[in-house]
């Protein structure tokens, strides 16, 4: 009988079995992709707009559309409203597009940063983690100019990325 | 009531004794009768009197059972083809209004995949754990199956259920399952995250876990540590067997309650920090829209939901049947708790019909009598 009692409560912390390996400071660094809105993690390199909207144009245009409103895939630049669900035009506008050209990344991302996270870890869809960190700023610089962010002519690195202040970061309700 | 009993009878379960002894009178009259044919019947063949299956051998079984033939039809829809117009966007729809019970069959569950299911070696995965701990670890797999787990039978909702309704000017004239087929429930059986967590040591000041598949995407959330400490698992079998490719094979996250995208699929990297990450997914698609022109990003819990299943669009309600619905709710909020015990209240008969007991964050299939029928528990 105090045999089965046992039996029923064995927990983790009573018979820990610990058969995780130490990982190596550079086993860390080339997994940990993570960028933080402040910058942390961010690389070392550069890209500028102009480089960008070439690359843009040859792997992201195809599904995002030439001035990254037109879809058919989510929409990067601009938006046609729809915040509220009391919005009188809300209606309206559904019916005018797809739901994922409503709003887009430009106008709902509230950190720069995050473009540049998601660019690298899962674009281009089909060839995901394809592009070299320079190319990586240089796209995200075009995301940021085709909302009217940042300047034809401007770089984009690890310094002034995280400075860029999105239109949607007053708009978000933060992380407690 | 003299049709109820009748249809009792009828229906094999409870057989009276006044039926049984008025059986066996006209049993003795008809015997004399039956003496003229005795002789036809010495070259009856019974086989005449039964259907070909019950005439010839069955066939044979097979190393991983399929469903009857006859159930064809059950299976899951595809809401949304992985075409650009989508984001690269497929759901499948598990067919709720076909199923009776709490639990969806693995080859049902439904599946959301932004990135495509991937084909991962479970000999080449790993689970890494770094940030904010006292000592970064790795796990293989087949270690990892080594620990003590948990059950956890729990529904699983995309955030983006019944969404079909929110994002069109009117409501659709859709079935159950094109409306409602983003939920399931499984019994989950995996580590509880608070171990591993345990193991690696957590520093002080840690209050978020950066959550990370190893998808094409690399699928990435930050989940508050508290949730992670309190009743999360990572899981490997849904329900009995190892997890299926499209539900995150060999491991997945599993927040009780929350939204299904906050469930990392394929998981390899928990990193422990002071703050979120504000990854692509919680900062757009999955950020919710408030009355007040406001965005939330950090909206976790799937509030209560109920569907009708039976009868639902495509389908009638027999004279005689049952109506059938389900409830579900991923965090015990006081309008859900006002309800319950309503129903236990007013309706006692409606929760016994309950094919699961009441359980928090599961998926309780409710029949309840439809308007034809004669049911000795119907008030």
């Amino acid at each position: 009988m105090a045999g089965l009692m046992v039996s029923f409560t064995i927990h983790a912390e009573q018979f820990p079995v610990n058969l995780g390996t130490l990982l190596t400071e550079e086993e860390i660094t080339r997994a940990n992709i993570t960028i933080y809105p402040d910058g942390q993690n961010l690389p070392n390199g550069q890209g500028s707009v102009l480089e960008g909207r070439k690359l843009y144009n040859d792997q992201c245009a195809f599904c995002h559309g030439e001035s990254g409103t037109e879809g058919p895939a989510h929409r990067l630049a601009g938006s046609i409203g729809l915040f509220s669900i009391w919005d009188p035009l809300r209606i309206k506008r559904i019916m005018e597009v797809n739901g994922l050209l409503v709003m887009s990344t430009g106008q709902q991302w509230p950190y720069a940063t995050t473009i540049f996270d998601f660019v690298r870890r899962a674009m281009p869809h089909p060839t995901a983690k394809s592009l070299s960190n320079n190319q990586v700023y240089a796209i995200t610089g075009y995301i940021l100019y085709l909302n009217d962010l940042v300047g034809e002519q401007d770089l984009i690195d690890k310094n002034n990325l995280p400075q860029i202040e999105m239109p949607a970061f007053k708009r978000f309700v933060h992380a407690q | 009531m003299k049709r109820m009993q009748t249809a009792y009878i009828a229906g094999g379960g409870l057989v009276e004794r006044r039926s049984l002894l008025l059986g066996g009178i006209s049993f003795l009259a008809a015997s004399s009768i039956n003496q003229a044919v005795s002789a036809s019947e010495g070259n009856k063949i019974i086989g005449d009197d039964f259907p070909a299956w019950s005439r010839t051998l069955g066939g044979g079984d097979s190393a991983y059972g399929q469903p009857s033939r006859y159930e064809h039809k059950v299976g899951r829809k595809l809401q949304l083809p992985a075409a650009p117009e989508n984001s690269g966007t497929t759901g499948w729809l598990t067919p709720v209004q076909d199923m009776r019970g709490s639990i969806t069959p693995n080859g049902l569950h439904f599946g959301s995949h932004h990135f495509g299911v991937p084909d991962i070696d479970p000999e080449k995965h790993e689970l890494l754990i770094h940030g904010m701990v006292d000592r970064p670890l790795k796990f293989s797999v087949e270690n990892l199956l080594r620990y003590s787990m948990i059950s956890s039978i729990r529904f699983l909702e995309c955030s983006g259920n019944t969404a079909i309704n929110g994002l069109a000017p009117f409501s659709g004239d859709e079935s159950c399952q094109d409306l409602y087929g983003l939920v399931s429930c499984a019994q989950w059986v995996g580590i509880r995250v608070a171990d591993l967590l345990g193991e690696a040591g957590l520093k002080n000041g840690s209050a978020w876990v950066i959550a990370e598949g190893a998808d094409s995407g690399s699928h990435s959330r930050s989940i508050p540590l508290a949730k992670l400490m309190d009743d999360s698992i990572i899981a490997f079998y849904q329900n009995g067997e190892r997890l299926r490719a499209e539900q995150g094979y060999p491991m997945r996250l599993l927040l009780p309650g929350w939204e299904g995208n906050t469930n990392v699929k394929y998981l390899h990297r928990l990193e422990v920090t002071d703050r979120p990450a504000y990854t692509g997914h919680e900062s757009g698609l999955y950020a919710e829209h408030l009355t007040n022109d406001k965005m939330e990003g950090f909206s976790f819990t799937m509030d209560v939901k109920s569907v009708i299943t039976h009868p639902s669009a495509g389908q009638l309600l027999e004279e005689k049947g049952f109506m059938k619905f389900l409830v579900w709710h991923g965090q015990v909020t006081a309008r859900y708790r006002k309800w319950k015990f309503r129903q236990m209240k007013e309706k006692p008969g409606r929760l016994r019909n309950c094919i699961f007991p009441l359980v928090t964050k599961h998926l309780p299939i409710f029949p309840f009598p439809g308007n034809g029928m004669e049911n000795p528990q119907s008030s």
